[in-house]
């Protein structure tokens, strides 16, 4: 597919990344020449020099052969000028735009069907909800949805005071007393797919995919804190500090930001007239104390600094906050971060890039590709969603007669309403999703592929 | 630097020549030429099994370039080809020394079409072939080959950047398509295309098959190995005008062709190197037209060397239909200065590029603006386009080490005691890929008689001349192969 990326920045750069790895051709747009000359070393691309919404430029970066224009720049009116100017000049064209200003946050989709955009994407809104699924659910360090919402691959990490270490697989069931699946294990940074014997350790981050309305049975019966979030800290009032208050308010949480900027503080606390502003660097660890951060249930951090977010996280950890997020700009340091055992850690750049892959990857799928995707294990694994169609293979045929390819697991099987986690006996009939778990080196482009 | 990852390369690149040699085989067989088959025979041997050894030993390096080991793999690509390409020659006795088989080889790789042997028409069919098919595979270039053929999946192959800036001559070299190998597939596709053309037109004239076969190789890489003594000289007025069409055609910017194909024929008139160029054939010939007054018996005939010379020289293909050498002195400084300034950026010729001494020229208006009112602010154009400060940097960079070389060469040949305008045309000739030169080294003339150390100077600007110095240069810096 031909796709058009206006605006060469982190966002822009993880799409360049991913996109060109599977395949498309891409054409990055942007004004400064020295990301460009970046990119092109880096990448198979081609770049041209100029301002996105430019009509002169987007015909010189071939707007006529192009299926898919994202605008990535960090002027939300510069993106979406860009993709109205791309809509006149070539008819059916697919838009993505990415909004970021609160003040357009209301009016997203009716923006969306004015200028007609395939898709809008609010980094900062996006990544508030994210956070506040993992607050629901305290204990989760992921959560990605499939099939709607109903289906979750959820993330724990093992401690050794937990139920499952040193149990084997076969006896998952009789502790949790309801149907999950281990679908992947990340042990000593490889992933491992695992069968029925495979006993797991204290250190494992586990995969786990279930329906989602049994995982609070889930964290119930293997001893992972239960304890309701009541109280949050929020470090930082930067965009998804507000729109994550804003939410958590609503659904009853006591919520308190530590924002260093003065004037930010008066409008936010304008904004969120219930939610306690603390104005005060949030890196002083006097002021932590004197906000009573230890009767904290969570500790989000969002300011702008990777360094002194993870900074803020340690010592929140240290005076014993259960439920720590960090936030961080890129994930260049991943595996550094798994290290320090913070908890979870969230990437609004990159929730932001799978949201549009995944958009990506739907568009292509006229032929039965999938229909989400997920990446979980620090990239190592991909969770896939896709529809059974007439034309599959093996429709109707009980699993353990298939020959299914090495590192290929099926996660879960949705027959119209009902979920089912499947076992040797399970069949997928067309109409069902089927999500996939599969190591990352290995693509899947349609759920044929799975079998040998 | 990763040494692993460049045999690789090379063992890949020995892979392609193997291939590339097979033709020449074949041909030897069929004309039952007993040395010539032993020639390619045993090379393509040798080359094998280097090459498979090589890949061997190198086959777990890492996949990730950087600019450096771009420019160095393609400098040690274009002289271990070289190397190799020459065995053929010495091995079949046909040339007996090994480094006048270097030379001559080099001289094909890159493009330059200058001899050392006074009998061109004493060499067996299959060794012909080779010598003017080294043209067609230097032309675009090899590696292009290779980015074309081999599929970069599963890298971001973003590094194949790296060795198309290194090899494709042009001060601003760019893609046409986003993906690296389908650009270099249109690149083959345009020049197959017109290489066919080309030997059809010749067909048409009455050429013998293997002579439009070599010409036209000949012509597409804008070399100019002949197969006869006399160059061109000897074919009917028909095919030297098809000559003459042909290497103006080759020595325009592929990218151009690409554009029309996609029908944006406005461009195309637009582009202000190609207009340089044009302007330039059409003014030397014009030139040298009205100088040669009275040398030849028409018109007619006179516009004909004067085009056809004009065409062999700025395009540094280096054909010949007259000698040149004879005539007056205000034509052959016309030639010489066509020499310098080459084909343009982006097509198969060498030289100096119309693209490289337009955008020195602006930037040298410029400058003197700016000694007049030196606050003043202005932006370089060309085609309606910023040109980044860097790139006018770097032609200056460029053309600071052309003169350098060019000097240094000129100092070391002279040594041989030729004259000084046999000296300065035969590095001149060498350094653009042009071939002939003047006295000595005229269009009748060879290269035989320099020694072996100016012919090693000479294989060296060759080599320069084609990969536009800077992955040669790089090959005799220290700190290339320093670590870290």
């Amino acid at each position: 597919m031909k796709i058009i990326i206006a605006g060469d920045g982190k966002v822009g750069n993880m799409l360049t990344n991913q996109l060109s790895a599977e395949g498309h051709d891409i054409t990055l747009v942007d004004s400064n020449p020295e990301v460009l000359e970046a990119s092109i070393e880096n990448y198979d691309v081609m770049t041209v020099q100029g301002n996105c919404a430019s009509m002169a430029v987007l015909s010189q970066a071939g707007i006529q052969e192009t299926d898919l224009l994202i605008a990535a720049t960090s002027a939300d009116e510069v993106n979406l000028l860009c993709c109205m100017t791309a809509h006149g000049m070539k008819q059916g064209i697919h838009t993505i735009a990415r909004i970021r200003n609160p003040e357009y946050s209301d009016q997203i989709y009716k923006m969306r069907d004015t200028f007609a955009l395939s898709l809008v994407v609010n980094p900062e809104k996006q990544a508030a909800v994210e956070i506040e699924r993992l607050l629901k659910f305290p204990g989760f360090l992921h959560r990605e949805a499939f099939v709607g919402g109903r289906v979750e691959i959820a993330e724990i990490r093992l401690d050794a005071s937990n139920k499952l270490c040193n149990v084997p697989l076969t006896r998952l069931d009789s502790i949790v007393k309801c149907r999950v699946l281990v679908c992947a294990v990340l042990r000593n940074g490889s992933v491992v797919t695992p069968d029925g014997n495979f006993v797991l350790k204290a250190g494992d981050r586990v995969f786990v995919t279930a329906p989602t309305n049994n995982l609070a049975i889930l964290l119930n019966n293997t001893g992972i804190i239960t304890k309701k979030v009541k109280n949050v800290m929020i470090c930082g009032g930067s965009k998804i500090g507000f729109y994550l208050a804003q939410r958590l308010q609503k659904s009853g949480m006591s919520v308190k930001i530590i924002e260093q900027r003065k004037e930010r503080c008066i409008q936010l606390a304008s904004l969120l007239p219930n939610v306690t502003v603390i104005q005060g660097d949030a890196s002083s660890q006097a002021l932590l104390y004197s906000e009573k951060i230890e009767e904290m249930d969570a500790l989000v951090t969002l300011t702008g600094l990777d360094e002194m977010n993870m900074i803020i996280a340690m010592y929140g950890k240290k005076c014993g906050v259960s439920q720590i997020i960090t936030k961080v700009g890129r994930r260049r340091n991943g595996n550094l971060l798994d290290e320090l055992e913070l908890g979870s850690v969230v990437c609004p750049k990159e929730l932001c890039c799978n949201n549009i892959v995944r958009y990506v990857r739907a568009m292509e799928n006229q032929t039965g590709a999938a229909i989400t995707v997920h990446t979980i294990a620090d990239g190592k694994a991909e969770a896939m969603e896709f529809r059974v169609n007439e034309k599959a293979i093996h429709c109707n045929e009980p699993l353990k007669a298939l020959r299914i390819r090495k590192n290929v697991l099926i996660a879960c099987i949705t027959h119209g309403g009902q979920i089912e986690i499947p076992n040797g006996n399970s069949c997928f009939t067309p109409g069902d999703s089927v999500v996939v778990v599969t190591s990352s080196d290995r693509v899947l482009y349609q759920l044929d592929d799975i079998f040998e | 630097m990763n040494y692993k990852m460049m045999g690789r390369f090379v063992a890949q690149i020995l892979g392609i020549e193997c291939v590339f040699m097979i033709p020449a085989l074949v041909i030897s067989i069929f004309c039952e030429e007993r040395a010539a088959i032993k020639g390619f025979a045993l090379s393509i041997l040798i080359i094998a099994l280097l090459g498979g050894v090589l890949y061997v030993i190198c086959r777990k390096g890492k996949k990730r370039f950087y600019a450096r080991d771009g420019m160095v793999c393609v400098g040690i690509s274009w002289i271990v080809l070289s190397l190799m390409g020459a065995l053929p020659f010495y091995i079949s006795r046909e040339i007996p020394a090994y480094i006048d088989s270097f030379f001559e080889i080099v001289s094909g790789f890159t493009t330059t079409g200058a001899s050392v042997l006074p009998e061109v028409e004493h060499l067996s069919k299959g060794i012909l072939y080779w010598r003017s098919f080294s043209h067609w595979i230097g032309g675009m270039g090899v590696l292009v080959f290779l980015l074309a053929i081999s599929s970069m999946k599963g890298s971001k192959g973003g590094y194949t950047m790296h060795l198309l800036r290194a090899e494709s001559p042009g001060p601003n070299v760019g893609k046409l398509v986003p993906k690296m190998k389908q650009t270099a597939e249109i690149l083959y596709v345009l020049y197959i295309l017109l290489t066919v053309l080309d030997c059809l037109f010749l067909l048409a004239g009455g050429m013998p098959l293997f002579d439009a076969v070599c010409t036209a190789f000949g012509t597409a890489g804008t070399g100019g190995f002949g197969i006869k003594n006399d160059s061109i000289a000897g074919y009917s007025i028909y095919i030297q005008n098809v000559c003459t069409i042909f290497m103006l055609l080759f020595g325009v910017n592929f990218s151009c062709y690409y554009l029309i194909l996609m029908k944006q024929f406005r461009a195309v008139l637009k582009d202000e190197e190609l207009r340089v160029y044009i302007g330039i054939v059409v003014g030397s010939t014009v030139l040298i037209t009205l100088n040669l007054h009275g040398f030849y018996d028409t018109l007619g005939e006179t516009v004909r060397h004067a085009a056809f010379q004009v065409a062999s020289i700025v395009t540094t293909t280096g054909f010949a239909t007259t000698d040149f050498d004879l005539w007056p002195s205000f034509s052959k400084a016309i030639l010489l200065c066509l020499m310098v300034i080459g084909a343009s950026a982006g097509s198969t010729g060498g030289g100096f590029k119309c693209g490289r001494a337009l955008l020195l020229f602006k930037n040298m208006r410029r400058n003197l603006k700016k000694a007049l009112h030196p606050r003043r602010v202005e932006v370089v154009y060309n085609n309606g386009q910023k040109m980044e400060e860097n790139v006018l940097t770097n032609i200056d960079t460029y053309l600071a080490a052309y003169v350098m070389i060019l000097i240094v060469s000129f100092l070391v040949i002279s040594l041989d005691g030729f004259s000084i305008t046999t000296n300065f045309s035969a590095v001149l000739s060498c350094f653009n890929n042009i071939g002939p030169g003047l006295e000595v080294v005229g269009p009748t003339c060879n290269y035989g008689g320099y020694g072996v150390l100016s012919k090693l100077i000479l294989i060296f600007d060759m080599l320069a001349g084609r990969l536009e110095i800077f992955p040669i240069l790089i090959l005799l810096t220290r700190s290339t192969w320093k670590k870290g």
